[in-house]
């Protein structure tokens, strides 16, 4: 069985239609890359999984149990499956440490010493344990964002939700980042991604999901769909990212 | 007729106490409601948001003077309850207090972004979790320094409990003025004691203001 299961969600910004029956499986371990124009819908249907959107029809499933908004375990959900926002969105007025240990400490009550040795952990994993008690202000926006996913690792989750994690990054410190998510893909995190990354698309992914007009339009290992797009739609876009 | 003596001074400074004992009142019982009220302002429900909105709206359209008023002299008529000065005064400064700190803290609380309450969502707090430690602490930073400047505004309204009879400073003020025949001189040193009050306050709150927008 397939960890994440989506099948056939639609969903509504007030009249405007964003999903039209969506599809997709997601297996323990792949690494899912969805990629299309701005408006295709990728952003929303990544926020759906994690329940932060509201399905209007259709069902997501994660290890087989259905996802929705009102949930009665969503905070223990929430804790399994991370996400990574584009805006970083840290505590500006926490360290890195207590940004990190927040969550293990209110929600699993972990000791100071615990959550400390937790928060060296999984910065050492971004390359950040030096920066352990400076502020988000204090660091850069790659170093930032380093530390939102290492914040999103120290839940241990089964899968990571990565929401156009480098755009708001400066040309130069998105290297960085990339090179974080490439190690967390060999170590055999589940990952799915929206990004507009096509080198990391292309080298990293296991499976691209091509969305159009609120639809999956084609979906395949990326040499196959890079190498054979069937659809003139994502000819064209291709050649437009190129 | 006697003139204006140290003693008439000492004992504008003793009334100062209960100017002191109404702030500490009203910030005592005021703050925790508009603490609520600034919750419930920012809540999901659509009858929480209305109930405070609806409080807010009539309270904020009713001078101080006319809550005084209210309390003191109209719910012994409306409801039968007969009430102490201290009491009366203290409820209505209570209700003032928690309607203009309420929205001061509700701007506060929606000043910060929304991303900031996602973000905690998605670490899997609490809502009251995702509020105290993430929201609030942000939400009071914003809400300090017109939060200071209110409570300038509050001691200087304390002012008003005079009418009722309430010997506070004010009314210390209308009594040694009557004794002595000397209001210009008297009411100058009222007023010279609220200003000594609040000046520390009022360059607390610019020094806030500065220092906070600088760290930004």
């Amino acid at each position: 069985m397939a960890l994440v299961d989506i099948r056939n969600v639609s969903k509504s910004y007030g009249s405007t239609q964003v999903l039209k029956g969506v599809s997709l499986d997601i297996d323990e371990g792949e690494i899912v890359t969805i990629i299309g124009k701005s408006g295709s819908g990728k952003s929303t249907l990544l926020r759906c999984i994690n329940a932060l959107e509201r399905i209007d029809g259709g069902e997501i499933t994660v290890e087989g149990r259905p996802v929705r908004t009102d949930m009665p375990n969503l905070r223990d959900f929430r804790q399994r499956v991370g996400i990574v926002f584009q805006a970083f969105n840290l505590f500006p007025h926490m360290t890195v440490e207590r940004n990190i240990t927040l969550a293990p400490v209110l929600n699993k009550r972990i000791a100071k010493a615990e959550g400390r040795a937790l928060a060296l952990e999984v910065l050492e994993r971004v390359g950040l344990a030096d920066k352990i008690d400076a502020y988000p202000a204090q660091l850069s926006g790659g170093q930032q964002q380093r530390v939102a996913i290492a914040r999103c690792l120290a839940m241990k989750p089964q899968l990571m939700l990565f929401d156009e994690v480098t755009s708001a990054l400066d040309p130069e410190l998105v290297g960085e980042v990339l090179k974080v998510m490439e190690d967390m893909a060999r170590q055999g995190m589940t990952m799915v991604l929206v990004t507009h990354e096509m080198g990391f698309a292309r080298n990293v992914a296991s499976k691209i999901v091509f969305m159009h007009q609120g639809r999956v339009w084609e979906e395949g290992p990326p040499a196959e769909l890079f190498a054979n797009p069937r659809t003139p739609e994502l000819q064209s876009f291709i050649a437009s990212v190129r | 007729m006697r003139s204006f003596s140290l003693g008439d001074f000492l004992s504008l400074l003793s009334a100062l106490q209960w100017t002191a004992v109404l702030v500490l009142i009203a910030l005592g019982l005021g703050a925790p409601l508009a603490l609520l009220l600034a919750l419930m302002r920012t809540s999901a429900s659509r009858a929480l948001r209305w109930t405070a909105t609806a409080f807010l709206q009539l309270v904020q359209g009713v001078p101080l003077l006319g809550l005084l008023m209210f309390f003191y002299f109209g719910m012994p008529v409306f409801l039968g309850i007969e009430m102490p000065p201290l009491v009366a005064v203290g409820i209505a400064m209570t209700v003032y207090t928690a309607s203009f700190l309420g929205e001061i803290w509700r701007g506060g609380i929606e000043a910060v972004k929304h991303e900031q309450w996602e973000a905690a969502a998605c670490l899997g707090l609490s809502t009251w979790h995702q509020f105290r430690y993430v929201i609030a602490p942000q939400a009071f930073r914003m809400a300090l320094p017109p939060t200071v400047g209110f409570l300038v505004q509050l001691i200087k309204g304390t002012s008003l409990a005079s009418i009722v009879g309430f010997v506070e400073l004010a009314r210390a003020g209308q009594l040694v003025s009557a004794a002595t025949f000397q209001p210009l001189l008297v009411y100058s040193i009222v007023a010279a004691i609220y200003f000594a009050a609040c000046l520390p306050l009022t360059l607390w709150a610019r020094s806030l203001e500065v220092r906070l927008n600088g760290a930004r």
